[in-house]
């Protein structure tokens, strides 16, 4: 108690020592008796993630297996993070592809501009947040890698809906 | 082995002739009580988390066995295949000596507690207790009072600035609690008669429980075994905002572990006198049959049952309290201690004192129902006095209580030589 502090006058029912413990230790009570716990198991069950959600990446396919991506360099360009590295190629028939497509998750800030700028719809942020690995070089996602993740994407905002209904 | 005979003898002069079978129940009980003793220990901390958990709306630790019933293994496994560190500047005998030394006192005090009602059998009356002494109650003063000890070496041979105020606080602290705690326990022995701890609870067995003519007392050894055993409200020597982890920063791996047992271990015991001092000990509560011969198996069965039930029970009410009351700060600590447990127990001692030669004078026989009619009448009035006066907000004081005007004008006219040279110049 340090000088020329203000003192407020309370009620008794607000100081008193015995029956503020006497009900706080009812209110504990209560909490322990009640079945009711708020932790989720995690790994056996997961909170549900919004439709929007912007994760791992997941670059989608033609029906014949080959990636969507046709090179076009939109998405490296519009990265600010810089960490799309993509190489074009050129087949005999004239279609471009990905020679190198790879994807440094650690430096990608998930804001979702590739998935928005792309013109074919290769490039996909997912509904997806477990990647945790072993080293850094495993955080850089090659196009096999890319192609090869299943989880859902993400759903871009709709200025016509937009809360998503 | 004479000599050890006659000593033992000179110890325990009401048990029977040390025969083979004395010697053989004596080791038995000891191995059995104190595997029992430990085990229960190493629940208790899972216990602790459990309990923490639901008042918290969690689950608590699950993940290793059925609800997680195997994590004290798991702890133990860990705290012992972790790696041991020593402070460079500790005292290393000092800092490797003070774990056992707070964990001792606790386990030793268990020797007197009796357990259950004693057993009639083909090898005699074997007392459920692990040593009989007739000064049961002066050696668990003297042997709490070492608990101290443990703390205040860990935390002066660390040699760190935090573990040593957590040192210094605790030597404050418990010492000016074992004060309180003693004084407490007198009025118990002025109606018992007697420092031996089986008749004390033989003597609340065929009368009333303590807990109902001495409920002052039993409120006062309450406080202060929460002092005593460094727990919540009380933890100011580990108070972990302010100190780190107190005594024990320092100390990792199976050192760490031999004081949060020491802790637990302390617990149990501090709730084990409390149910023997006040709420009967092995006493099964509206009925005189379990107290009087013959002394059967089932009967030492059953008042043991009676007896864990009550130490749990108190062991949960530390855990209960722990997890809903905030730290004391330090002043009030000590003047919840000095200004209010101190004197009031020994104004009850006064007061007990006086009723006792009262009644007696009045002729009323010792565990008569006027007797302890008269008791429970004048307890029914104190404890009334004092919990109203304690609800003022006044012995309790409160952060926001009014200061004394006279202490403002004191610490004014200290203070203020000491700031006049910061003080702005007045105009003239």
């Amino acid at each position: 108690m340090s000088i020329g502090v203000k003192v407020v006058e309370r009620p008794i029912h607000d100081t008193s020592y015995i029956r503020a413990t006497l009900t706080g230790m009812a209110h504990t009570l209560k909490h322990l008796l009640t079945p009711e716990r708020v932790t989720t198991q995690y790994p056996e069950e997961k909170e549900s993630i919004s439709k929007r959600w912007r994760g791992t990446h997941r670059m989608l396919t033609t029906e014949d297996g080959k990636a969507k991506c046709v090179g076009c360099g939109l998405c490296p360009t519009v990265c600010p993070a810089n960490c799309i590295k993509l190489v074009p190629g050129e087949d005999e028939q004239g279609n471009r592809y990905p020679l190198v497509f790879e994807i440094d998750e650690f430096r990608c800030i998930f804001c979702g501009y590739c998935q928005e700028v792309c013109p074919e719809e290769a490039i996909h942020v997912g509904r997806h947040y477990e990647n945790a690995e072993y080293s850094r070089e495993g955080f850089v996602y090659d196009l096999e890698r890319l192609m090869a993740q299943t989880h859902p994407v993400c759903e871009m905002w709709d200025p016509a809906d937009p809360k998503g209904e | 082995m004479t000599t050890m005979h006659a000593l033992l003898q000179a110890a325990t002069p009401s048990s029977e002739p040390h025969t083979l079978p004395f010697f053989a129940f004596t080791a038995l009980k000891l191995i059995v009580v104190f595997t029992v003793y430990m085990v229960g220990v190493a629940l208790l901390t899972l216990a602790e988390r459990k309990i923490s958990a639901w008042i918290q709306d969690r689950h608590g630790p699950n993940r290793v066995g059925f609800h997680g019933l195997m994590q004290p293994i798991a702890d133990g496994v860990k705290n012992f295949v972790k790696e041991e560190t020593y402070p460079a500047a500790a005292n290393i005998p000092l800092f490797v000596l003070a774990p056992a030394l707070a964990f001792i006192p606790a386990l030793v005090t268990w020797a007197v507690i009796p357990f259950a009602a004693p057993w009639e059998g083909r090898w005699g009356r074997i007392d459920m207790v692990l040593a009989p002494l007739p000064i049961g109650f002066l050696f668990i003063l003297a042997i709490s009072s070492l608990g101290v000890y443990g703390i205040v070496l860990a935390g002066w041979s660390s040699n760190n600035k935090y573990s040593l105020l957590g040192g210094l606080r605790s030597s404050a602290q418990m010492i000016s609690y074992e004060i309180a705690m003693g004084m407490s326990t007198i009025p118990v022995l002025l109606l018992a008669g007697n420092v031996s701890m089986s008749k004390i609870v033989n003597q609340q067995a065929f009368e009333t429980w303590n807990v109902l003519n001495l409920t002052i007392a039993f409120f006062i050894f309450l406080v202060a075994a929460f002092a005593e055993t460094n727990r919540l409200p009380f933890d100011l020597p580990e108070a972990e905002s302010e100190l780190i982890a107190g005594y024990h920063s320092e100390y990792s791996a199976m050192k760490f572990s031999l004081f949060f047992i020491a802790e637990y271990a302390n617990m149990v015991t501090a709730s084990a006198l409390m149910a023997t001092l006040f709420f009967g000990g092995w006493d099964i509560p509206f009925t005189l049959w379990d107290n009087v011969a013959p002394h059967t198996g089932l009967k030492t069965f059953l008042t043991l049952g009676c007896f864990a039930t009550k130490v749990l029970f108190f062991v949960f009410l530390y855990m209960w309290i722990r997890w809903t009351l905030p730290r004391f700060r330090y002043d009030q600590l000590m003047s919840l201690g000095w200004k209010l447990l101190l004197p009031l127990a020994l104004g009850y001692i006064v007061a007990i004192a006086t009723t006792i030669v009262t009644l007696d004078a009045l002729g009323f026989a010792r565990g008569s129902v006027p007797f302890h009619a008269g008791l429970i009448l004048l307890n029914l009035a104190a404890v009334v006095i004092l919990f109203v006066l304690l609800d003022r907000g006044k012995i309790i004081s409160p952060a926001y209580s009014r200061l004394n005007q006279r202490d403002v004008a004191r610490l004014r006219a200290v203070s203020t030589p000491r700031r006049a040279p910061l003080l702005p110049e007045s105009g003239d």
